[in-house]
C-alpha cells in the first residue's frame, strides 16, 4: 500500500485545520472553556496542552470504532452516545493513570481533565471526521491539527486578556463581551491564512 | 405556585438567561445564526432536548446513583438528540445536511447540561419542565435576534426572502457578517446592549 498520498493528505488537513478552518474561530467548538478559562496564560497552556492530546487520541479511538463496528452492524445513528462515552471512558483513565504514574503531569493538566468531557470540540471534532469521510491517516493529522489550532487561539486570548487586565472597559461590555470581540477579531486575522492553501 | 411559575418564566427569559447572564451553550448554536432558516430549526431542536430531557433527569432523580449521574444525565440528553437527528434525516434532509455535526452537538451543549444539573436534579419533573422550556426560549430568542441581524447585514434577506432597502443596489453587503467573526461580533454587541439594560436597572434601583 502507497502511504505517501495519505500522508501528505493529512499534513494539508492538518495545516488547514490548525489555520484557515480552525475548530474554534470557524465552528465555535470549545467556545465556553475558551470563556471561561482564558484568563491566565499559565492555566490556558494547561487546558490547550490537555485538549491536544484528548482530541488527537479520541478521534482515532472513534474512527476505529465507527468503521470497525459501527458501519458494520449497521448502527451508525448510535454514534452520539458512543463517542461520548469513548471520550468520557478515555479522559477517565487517562485521569488515573496520570494520577498513579506520573504526579507531575497530573498536576499540570489533572484539574483540566474533567472539564474536558464536555468540551464541544472533542465532540466535534470526531463528528466532523464522520461527515468528511476521514481516513484513517488524515483522521492522525485532523485530530492533531485541530487541537493545536484550539490551543493556538487559546493562548492567544489569554495573553491578550492579561494585557487587558488594567484597561477601562464599558461596564456591560466587560467579561465575556471584550472577550467575544477579541475573538471575533483574531478570527478576522485567522481568515487572512485562507490564501495559503488555495487551489487545494 | 403561581409566584414560583413567574419567576422561572422570568429568570429564564430575562433575568438569568442562558446567554447575556449566564453564557452558557453559545458554541454549538452560534455556528448556524448566519442564516434565520437553520437557526429556527435549531432553536425547537434546542427546546425539545433541553425540555424533556430536564423532565426526565428529574424524573429519575431518585433512581440515579450520585456518583453516575452525569454519564445518565449524558445519555438522557443524547437520546432526545438522536430522536431530533432521526426526524430531521428522515423529513428534511437538506436541513438535515445544513446543520451538520451541530445538532449532534447538543449532547455537549452545556446548557443542557447546566439545567439538568441545577435543575433537573433537585426538582419535581413539572418544575424541570418548565425551567427546562424558559431556559431554552430565553436562549433561543437571544439567538433569533442574532441570526436577523447577520442574514440582513450579510445577504440583505429575511428567512430567504430579499429585503427592501438591503437587497438593492444602495446597501453594499457585508460578506463579514455571514463570515464567522461576524458571529463573534453580533454576540458581543447583543450582549452589550442587553447588560447595559441591566446595569442601568441596578443603578435606579439603588
Amino acid at each position: 500500500m502507497n502511504l505517501g498520498p495519505e500522508i501528505s493528505q493529512a499534513f494539508i488537513v492538518c495545516i488547514s485545520a490548525v489555520f484557515t478552518q480552525n475548530i474554534l474561530l470557524a465552528y465555535f467548538l470549545g467556545l465556553c472553556p475558551f470563556l471561561g478559562v482564558s484568563r491566565e496564560v499559565k492555566t490556558a497552556t494547561g487546558l490547550g496542552l490537555a485538549v491536544i492530546f484528548v482530541l488527537t487520541s479520541t478521534c482515532m479511538l472513534n474512527w476505529l470504532v465507527y468503521h470497525y463496528i459501527l458501519v458494520l452492524l449497521g448502527l451508525e445513528f448510535f454514534r452520539f452516545i458512543l463517542f461520548i462515552i469513548i471520550i468520557a471512558a478515555f479522559v477517565q483513565l487517562v485521569e488515573m493513570v496520570l494520577d498513579r504514574y506520573s504526579p507531575f503531569l497530573y498536576q499540570k493538566l489533572g484539574v483540566f481533565l474533567p472539564l474536558i468531557t464536555v468540551n464541544c470540540a472533542i465532540l466535534g471534532a470526531s463528528l466532523f471526521m464522520v461527515i468528511r469521510d476521514y481516513s484513517f491517516i488524515v483522521t492522525i493529522g485532523y485530530g492533531f491539527g485541530s487541537g493545536l489550532g484550539w490551543f493556538l487561539a487559546i493562548m492567544a486570548m489569554a495573553g491578550i486578556r492579561q494585557k487587558l487586565a488594567n484597561d477601562r472597559i464599558p461596564q456591560g461590555l466587560q467579561g465575556p463581551g471584550i472577550t467575544l470581540i477579541i475573538a471575533g477579531l483574531m478570527a478576522l486575522a485567522f481568515m487572512g491564512f485562507s490564501g495559503v492553501l488555495q487551489g487545494r | 405556585m403561581k409566584s414560583e411559575t413567574r419567576k422561572i418564566i422570568s429568570d429564564g427569559l430575562w433575568n438569568n438567561n442562558p446567554i447575556f447572564r449566564q453564557v452558557l451553550g453559545i458554541c454549538s448554536t452560534l455556528a448556524v445564526t448566519n442564516l434565520l432558516a437553520n437557526t429556527v430549526v435549531m432553536c425547537v431542536a434546542l427546546i425539545f432536548t433541553l425540555s424533556l430531557s430536564a423532565a426526565t433527569v428529574s424524573m429519575l432523580r431518585r433512581f440515579t446513583p450520585r456518583n453516575i449521574r452525569m454519564m445518565v444525565e449524558t445519555l438522557i440528553i443524547a437520546f432526545y438528540v438522536i430522536v431530533v437527528d432521526l426526524v430531521l434525516k428522515a423529513y428534511w434532509p437538506e436541513m438535515s445536511t445544513n446543520l451538520g455535526p451541530y445538532v449532534g452537538l447538543i449532547i455537549t451543549n452545556c446548557i443542557v447540561m447546566g439545567r439538568c444539573e441545577a435543575c433537573g436534579n433537585i426538582n419535581p419533573p413539572a418544575h424541570s419542565f418548565l425551567d427546562g422550556l424558559f431556559n431554552a426560549l430565553g436562549y433561543s430568542f437571544v439567538l433569533l435576534i442574532i441570526a436577523t441581524i447577520r442574514e440582513l447585514f450579510g445577504m440583505g434577506t429575511f428567512l430567504g426572502y430579499p429585503m427592501p432597502y438591503f437587497s438593492g443596489p444602495y446597501w453594499d453587503k457585508w460578506i463579514v457578517m455571514v463570515a464567522p467573526p461576524g458571529a463573534f461580533f453580533t454576540l458581543a454587541v447583543v450582549t452589550w446592549v442587553f447588560r447595559s439594560f441591566e446595569i442601568r436597572r441596578e443603578n435606579k434601583s439603588k
